[in-house]
């Protein structure tokens, strides 16, 4: 009979072949002007930028750099938009949203390659999350548009005008879509800002708008960087004002608000806690934490950048993370095995390093697998932090960037007490097998999203939003509405 | 034998010390392996993989009209799967019913294809364990290498796994030498936290591989359940040192599909389970498929499935 052979063979060396999906598919225009009264024009400032591919460094693009006079015409534009869209019957207006959503659909390849292109972003991301989510958003708030009266019985919901909107760069096309939907759908009209390191993807949406043939006006999006958004905040021709981004430049804005009365909805940072019982199911957790921190190179403002792990299972769950860490698979945004895509800028590259830097000199012990960085463009290795206290930087401040945190904890009581011990409150995650531990949890973290079982799920029917220094206000759901429309009844 | 041994923290799987098994989140798990199912494998890393699935291949037949024609033909087959290519490796073993075991070692004696026979009443399991012995320790002196026996999943999902487990560790005593594969019946079993709790007590009774299904009963493999039976094997080994082996069975048809089970395999075990001796697919129609895209990698071109021999 013969043996089976000793068990000593290592096993086949496997490497996956370069799979990048096809940048053809995508052609930039050397120079994108303004999109303002649905024509494309030439900043009156006069002023270009570059957007470049963050993982390459290569220049993408020119883009104008919209001036106080370019702000002027743009919410000029939307005034004299906002006439026509809102006298639309709202049947017309879901039609509208309707298409854009198909087009978004139809062209998804498209804006999903010049999102990895233009943030840096993984091409698995960027397709199986942000475009669909982007889509389904403009789907959700199509379907509210002639509803309204139905969402707030009574109260007889009016639009408010004109919405000055501006967006982050870690979601560029779908904190676009959070943000022009649900204000589209209630009769408003919109000058939209997107951040100065990932323009592209707003630019291509005007010609989603085009091919839509939405009433001129009804979105306008200008580019350009902090002076623009400023500028646009300044101006009193504007109705409301919905930002995403720091919440250093939210209380900026809430200053220039102030006694105003233009209304406001801000989405700021967040410090997340990731909670993790011993009764949970450990390896699914891993799974959690992993995409918790690290999807979207953790720039995510609702990340589980707090890792809280129950004492009594710290080296188990620590063994498997590192474990996991190894086979995460950083590189070209543009290949579709891509796990981890590059930072967004060297600024927060920057950032990121100087925090970093700032948690081995408190002491904390740091781990990264080993993993090879592109030489040219802007990387940072999956990290974790381990010994840490509660009062190290690290701990206390947002990083935006693939940077774990953890501490430990004994009790459920000293769990809340450590998740809820930061100025943020966005989000928040608990694992555990036990449904009455998640509802106590649940009820006792004060995070405007509590996650169980699961981290960064979002869905267009699903109000998101923070507590404290996270910002107000709620985007998404019916809720999300509510932050468009003023009531008469 | 090697010894029997429980890994620490994940708990002693026989009663009544079964509380520290450890959970698994449905949700969570079908979603890992859904996201390892879109790895894209391309040009080299392809046919690197498709040489691996045909070593890593039980061909197999287990019909009631199995004869000693149709073994022979398997046998052929098994030890040069494409005429046409000798680069192409022979499979790792037929994988037969007991009573043609002898039939398969005459047949392959000397090819390093090895000769597993089911054993132990496949594929119910409900026979009297004395018979179930019997049945393995017939089926090796016949001439199988390995031995893939069921538990009893009336036992098991009576709670009675202290009795699983003995019978498992008895037939395992039975089989001498050869090496034992354990078969869960995973879509007999209703949950993940079942499928987990089956093979950690196999593991602990002295299986060398855990292996999904027989085959008769849908579903059988599926990504998820593959991958919850890998991170029970994987912490047994974390835990333990103890090397135990994988054998999804059953639905696996397609070079596609294949690929994907290495994926799982590769980011959940890594490199050192990428072998035949730590992994196998328990498959009949997945080889000529397999065939089939060699040779398109190969020349480039898809070739008439009549140019691939019906077994």
């Amino acid at each position: 009979m013969a043996e089976l052979e000793p068990r000593t063979d290592g096993g086949l060396e496997w490497t996956y072949a370069p799979a990048p999906e096809s940048r053809a598919i995508v052609s930039f225009e050397e120079r994108y002007g303004l999109y303002i009264g649905g024509e494309t024009i030439e900043p009156r400032s006069g002023e270009w930028f570059t957007s470049i591919s963050p993982a390459s460094e290569e220049p993408l693009a020119e883009v104008a750099h919209a001036g106080p006079e370019d702000v002027d015409a743009a919410v000029g534009a939307a005034r004299s938009g906002f006439a026509t869209w809102s006298e639309l019957r709202p049947a017309e207006r879901a039609k509208y949203l309707f298409r854009i959503a198909r087009i978004i659909q139809e062209r998804s390849r498209e804006l999903a390659v010049a999102e990895s292109l233009d943030g840096g972003k993984p091409i698995k991301e960027s397709r199986d999350v942000d475009l669909p989510l982007a889509a389904a958003h403009f789907f959700y708030h199509a379907g509210w548009a002639d509803k309204l009266e139905y969402a707030f019985p009574n109260r007889r919901p009016q639009p408010l005008g004109v919405a000055a909107q501006i967006i982050p760069w870690n979601f560029p096309l779908l904190m676009l879509a959070w943000k022009v939907a649900p204000a589209l759908a209630c009769g408003n009209s919109v000058v939209l800002k997107p951040a100065e390191t990932t323009p592209l993807t707003a630019l291509l949406f005007a010609d989603v708008c085009r091919q839509a043939e939405l009433p001129a006006g009804a979105v306008n999006i200008i580019t350009g960087d902090g002076s623009t958004g400023a500028e646009l905040v300044r101006h009193a021709g504007i109705d409301k004002v919905a930002f995403t981004g720091s919440t250093e430049v939210g209380k900026a804005i809430q200053r220039e608000l102030a006694g105003r009365g233009v209304p406001h909805t801000l989405e700021l940072g967040g410090k997340a806690a990731n909670i993790v019982f011993e009764d949970c199911a450990l390896d699914q957790a891993i799974e959690g934490i992993v995409n918790g921190i690290y999807f979207n190179q953790g720039h995510v403002c609702c990340a589980g950048s707090r890792l809280l792990v129950q004492e009594s299972i710290l080296e188990p769950l620590l063994g498997k993370l590192r474990n996991r860490l190894s086979t995460l698979r950083l590189g070209d945004p543009l290949d579709k095995n891509t796990d981890i895509g590059a930072i967004n800028s060297r600024a927060q590259l920057d950032r990121i390093t100087e925090l970093v830097a700032s948690g081995e000199a408190e002491g904390a012990e740091l781990y990264q697998p080993a993993c090879e960085l592109p030489e040219r463009g802007f990387w940072f290795p999956p990290t974790v932090f381990t010994n840490v206290a509660q009062s190290f930087r690290i701990a206390q401040e947002e990083i935006f960037g693939p940077v774990l945190s953890v501490m430990t904890f004994r009790t459920p009581a000293e769990a809340v007490d450590k998740a809820n011990n930061t100025a943020y409150g966005l989000s928040a995650g608990v694992w555990t097998e036990k449904g009455s531990r998640i509802l106590w949890m649940a009820d006792r973290l004060r995070a405007g999203v509590v996650w169980a079982n699961t981290f960064n799920r979002f869905d267009p029917a699903s109000p998101f939003g923070g507590y404290k220094e996270s910002g107000f206000g709620r985007e998404g759901g019916r809720h999300g509405l509510e932050a468009y429309l003023r009531f008469e009844g | 034998m090697e010894q029997a041994t429980t890994p620490a923290r994940t708990a002693e799987p026989f009663e009544p010390r079964l509380t520290r098994i450890g959970a698994v989140d449905a949700v969570a798990l079908e979603a890992r392996a859904a996201d390892l199912a879109k790895r894209s494998i391309k040009r080299g890393s392809k046919l690197e993989a498709l040489d691996l699935i045909v070593r890593m291949i039980d061909l197999t037949t287990l019909e009631g009209a199995d004869t000693p024609g149709k073994v022979a033909a398997l046998c052929a087959k098994a030890m040069r799967p494409d005429p046409v290519d000798t680069s192409v490796p022979s499979v790792a073993a037929v994988c037969i019913y007991p009573t043609l075991a002898g039939e398969a070692r005459r047949r392959v004696d000397g090819s390093g294809v090895h000769v597993a026979s089911v054993a132990t009443a496949f594929p119910s399991g409900q026979s009297p364990i004395a018979i179930k012995v019997a049945e393995a320790r017939a089926a090796v002196e016949l001439g199988a290498d390995e031995v893939d026996m069921v538990i009893d999943r009336g036992a098991f999902l009576s709670g009675r796994h202290a009795e699983v487990f003995d019978q498992i560790v008895k037939v395992r005593e039975a089989c001498g030498p050869a090496h034992l594969k354990v078969i869960l019946e995973t879509g007999e079993l209703g949950t993940y936290d079942a499928v987990r709790r089956a093979s950690l007590l196999a593991m602990a009774a002295g299986a060398d591989f855990i292996k999904t299904s027989t085959g008769k009963i849908s579903p059988a493999a599926t990504l998820p359940v593959t991958l919850c039976m890998l991170e029970a094997i994987r912490d047994v080994h974390v835990e333990t040192g103890r090397v135990v082996g994988m054998k999804p069975a059953g639905g696996i048809r397609h070079s596609k599909q294949a690929i994907q089970y290495l994926c799982v395999l590769h980011e959940t075990l890594g490199r050192d389970w990428l072998t035949p001796q730590r992994f196998r697919f328990g498959a009949s129609s997945l080889l000529n498929d397999v065939l089939m895209q060699i040779r398109t990698q190969k020349t480039g071109v898809y070739e008439s499935p009549d140019r691939f021999t019906v077994d």
